[in-house]
């Protein structure tokens, strides 16, 4: 079952089990060793010395989710194009103007977004 | 590679394309001339559909034939008559902007993907393409709490549908090693026996397109979102996508699973018992006619799906036109629902309909054909439809399914009748004047109905062909 | 060996986050924890061979994905513990039917049948040493499946035209937008002028502020300084 690619990937794993390895020493090591005296005052959340007076969640403006959900539109868009960069030379003509149509409906979708002002802030 | 098998789907394409550009680049309000370039462009696709050579392209994925045609002209027919339906009522409930006509001919794109897929792939994305345009148009009349509720649950459920599907689909993969249907077919007929898991992965499938058809037990999202989403919205949902869906059903089951028979005979059964029993049952209480018509519209799913459950060339035929009837037959009752205003509101309530046999002759006549056809009245449209059906599900030995047809249909003609009483027995103040789109529509799918019996030859000879083209 | 091991552990925080993703109290550890799980499952898809997949995931989930679904439990003004009473209610039903599931889903794979040539048809993640996970996936979409890729653009489209359609409030038309090609381009923003050299501002009539030399009657010499300073800025 074993890929060929995961031989290239081996650090990364040593990195990861080093980073495990080191946060629960650092957290475990602060559990078993320093001395711990939890109070409700102590717990509660602290912001700039005042009481916390108001729920952190609250309505935040649609605009933030319109402008997260177009970059995911285009972020899977970029996500394409890397595999057709990759493989360029191989798909000939056919594989070059097959993603200037995927592109072209896109920056169709664009112009739409633009003059809507979907883009603009205000 | 052949380009010119999807001719149709591609003038539909960059038709939206340019609709799109058109529709931001000027600085007046274009959404007029947009929904009739829209209508236009529906009428060419259907147009070029018919022209439309037989085959097969892009290595298996899209296949062409007869029961696509057949299937993608009625899918084009909702789609236009839906977008006529809605043009007036978005005037006048603000709701006219030009992306409305854009979403209905993406959401066309997406069905005709679907009806000529040959790919669990294409199938998938078909899919998507259609429900996501839906999911924004049921909630289109964003103002509205209960449109958007419409839309946040159906797409909520929807998206679980998917979840089903593309679940089963992986299945389906993992057994067979390809996505295409025809390979499939033959990884199907080359094994001994019944996998189990393959059963499973189609189960799956069935369910997903259940959703999309609103059969029992997958229906309780509709009467919900046919109510919240704005009526020519519910209209549209009822006709054309229920089309394409069935279409979807047919070409899975008959095409690469059609060794199956028994394996998903068992499970469209019960969903067309369910459908007719329920569709027959919850509608009677109904003070909401959209609400009914949703009730109605799972009750003749479960008729439809009868056809298919029989698992006969026959049963398949009647499937056909059954759908043929209903989408015109349905689309002009929700005409008569849209045209229902008094003093410039929208009025839902069966009760409003009260008086019309006085106040507007023409329509309530036109709102009686349709009840009586779908009531299943002979000589009227809907009469056929089910005598297809049953007659298949007779041929067949399915005793059961013909019987309970026969009984729920004598029950959903109470539901029926109440409303045509209404209309001629009960009083009421008169509706505003309806709009000439409106009128358009109720008189064609009116005379459709009504003299359906007169020319049923070339709808008969087109399902014929579509039943040979599909089991082969 | 080592493979085997990783596969295990990624595994088994990827079960665990998901099962925490469902369980936490608090909205945001819920998505922190669905991050958490979406890099596991990137993991087991690079154990797989499914390179490209496994970054994708990365990229598109745990970058933007994710990032909305922060958005959404921020934006939900909800009482969640309200939200958590029927919990308790529908649990015994939400159990059996994932009991009933996962069972099943045991039967299909205790008794797992392929076709008999499934092997041959099903693609390789890698097709061999020298092509790379991204190189094949890339030979086959834009040709082979073109058709699929340009339906896939549209559902993107879509996407695009029903998050606008849904969320853009238009402005009210009444109300002044910044243009700055037309504020630019009025007349009385901006003036060319010639001047000959060695002339004074004043002798060319675009006056600042009134000169002490020639005094003049107060408002109108008031009038011309607003009107001038209004036209230069």
């Amino acid at each position: 079952m074993t890929q060929p690619l995961l031989a290239n990937y081996f650090p990364i794993l040593v990195f990861l089990a080093i980073a495990a390895g080191i946060a629960v020493a650092m957290v475990g090591g602060s559990v078993l060793a320093a001395r711990q005296k939890p109070y409700a005052e102590k717990v509660s959340a602290y912001e700039c010395g005042f009481e916390p007076f108001d729920d952190t969640r609250r309505r935040f403006d649609v605009r933030f989710y319109l402008v997260a959900i177009l970059f995911i539109i285009f972020d899977l868009e970029v996500a394409f194009l890397f595999p057709w960069a990759v493989a360029l030379g191989d798909i000939g003509w056919l594989g070059f103007l097959s993603m200037m149509a995927f592109l072209g409906v896109l920056t169709v979708g664009f112009i739409y977004e633009w003059r809507k002002g979907a883009l603009d802030w205000e | 590679m052949n380009w010119t098998l999807v001719l149709p789907e591609l003038v539909l394409a960059l038709a939206g394309l340019a609709a799109l550009v058109a529709g931001v680049l000027p600085k007046r309000d274009t959404s007029f001339a947009i929904n009739m370039g829209v209508f236009g462009a529906m009428l060419l696709a259907a147009v070029l559909v018919m022209a439309q050579p037989e085959g097969t392209a892009f290595a298996g994925q899209y296949v062409s034939d007869a029961f696509t045609r057949f299937m993608k002209l009625l899918v084009l027919a909702g789609a236009a008559l839906g977008l006529l339906v809605a043009m007036d009522w978005n005037v006048k409930e603000g709701l006219a902007k030009f992306e409305f006509p854009l979403l209905l001919l993406f959401s066309s794109l997406g069905m005709m993907v679907m009806v000529s897929a040959n790919d669990l792939i294409a199938l998938y994305l078909g899919l998507e393409l259609l429900s996501l345009s839906l999911y924004v148009i049921a909630a289109f009349n964003r103002d509205s709490e209960r449109s958007a509720e419409a839309g946040l649950k159906y797409f909520i459920l929807g998206s679980l549908a998917s979840g089903l599907l593309l679940y089963g689909a992986s299945l389906i993969y993992g057994f067979a090693g390809s996505t295409n249907f025809d390979r499939i077919a033959d990884a199907v007929s080359a094994t001994e026996g019944v996998p189990f898991g393959l059963v499973v992965g189609l189960v799956f499938v069935l369910a997903a397109l259940a959703f999309k058809v609103s059969a029992v037990p997958f229906h309780m999202w509709t009467p919900d979102v046919y109510e919240g989403a704005p009526t020519p919205v519910t209209a549209f949902f009822a006709s054309a996508p229920k089309v394409a869906a069935i279409a979807l059903l047919t070409r899975v089951a008959a095409g690469p699973f059609g060794e199956l028979v028994e394996q998903w005979q068992q499970v469209l059964i019960l969903a067309s018992l369910g459908s007719m029993i329920l569709g027959a049952l919850a509608a009677i209480g109904q003070k909401n006619i959209k609400r009914l018509m949703a009730y109605s519209s799972i009750g003749h799913i479960g008729y439809a799906l009868m056809g298919l459950a029989v698992g006969s060339d026959l049963g398949i035929r009647g499937l056909l036109l059954y759908m043929a009837i209903y989408l015109f037959t349905n689309v002009g009752a929700f005409a008569v629902l849209v045209a229902m205003r008094r003093n410039g509101r929208a009025l839902e309530g069966i009760d409003d309909l009260a008086g019309l046999g006085r106040t507007d002759p023409a329509m309530a006549l036109a709102m009686t054909v349709f009840m009586l056809s779908m009531a299943g009245i002979p000589p009227l449209a809907g009469f056929f439809g089910k005598l297809y059906v049953f007659l298949a599900a007779v041929y067949g030995g399915y005793w059961t399914l013909a019987v309970v047809g026969v009984l729920t249909s004598a029950v959903s003609a109470y539901y029926y009748l109440r409303v045509i009483k209404v209309m001629y027995f009960d009083a009421g103040e008169a509706l505003d004047a309806r709009p000439t789109s409106l009128s358009v529509v109720l008189a064609g799918t009116g005379l459709f109905t009504v003299f359906f019996f007169a020319f049923p030859a070339p709808f008969l000879a087109a399902a014929q062909a579509a039943v040979a083209a599909l089991v082969g | 060996m080592i493979a085997a091991l990783a596969f295990y552990v990624f595994a088994a925080i990827l079960i665990a986050s998901a099962v925490m993703v469902v369980t936490s109290r608090n909205p945001v550890h819920s998505v922190l924890f669905l991050i958490l799980a979406f890099f596991n499952a990137a993991a087991l898809f690079l154990i797989a061979g499914a390179e490209f997949l496994a970054m994708i995931l990365v990229i598109v989930y745990v970058g933007a994905v994710a990032v909305l679904f922060l958005f959404i439990v921020m934006m939900l003004d909800i009482d969640f513990s309200r939200m958590r009473e029927g919990l308790q209610r529908y649990a015994p039903i939400g159990a059996v039917i994932g009991g009933i599931l996962f069972l099943e889903l045991l039967f299909v794979f205790g008794s797992w049948q392929f076709a008999p040539d499934a092997a041959t048809l099903r693609l390789n993640a890698t097709p061999g040493p020298e092509v790379t996970n991204t190189e094949a996936l890339g030979q086959l979409i834009y040709t082979d499946y073109i058709y699929l890729f340009q339906v896939a653009g549209l559902i993107l489209l879509v996407a695009m035209i029903g998050a606008i359609v849904l969320t853009l409030r238009d402005k009210p038309a009444n109300s002044k937008r910044q243009d700055i090609g037309v504020q630019v381009a009025r007349a009385e923003a901006v003036k060319l002028a010639n001047p000959p050299s060695r002339a004074g501002l004043g002798q060319l009539g675009i006056i600042r502020r009134p000169l002490p030399e020639a005094p003049k009657p107060k408002a109108v010499g008031h009038d011309h300084h607003d009107h001038h300073g209004g036209g230069h800025h």
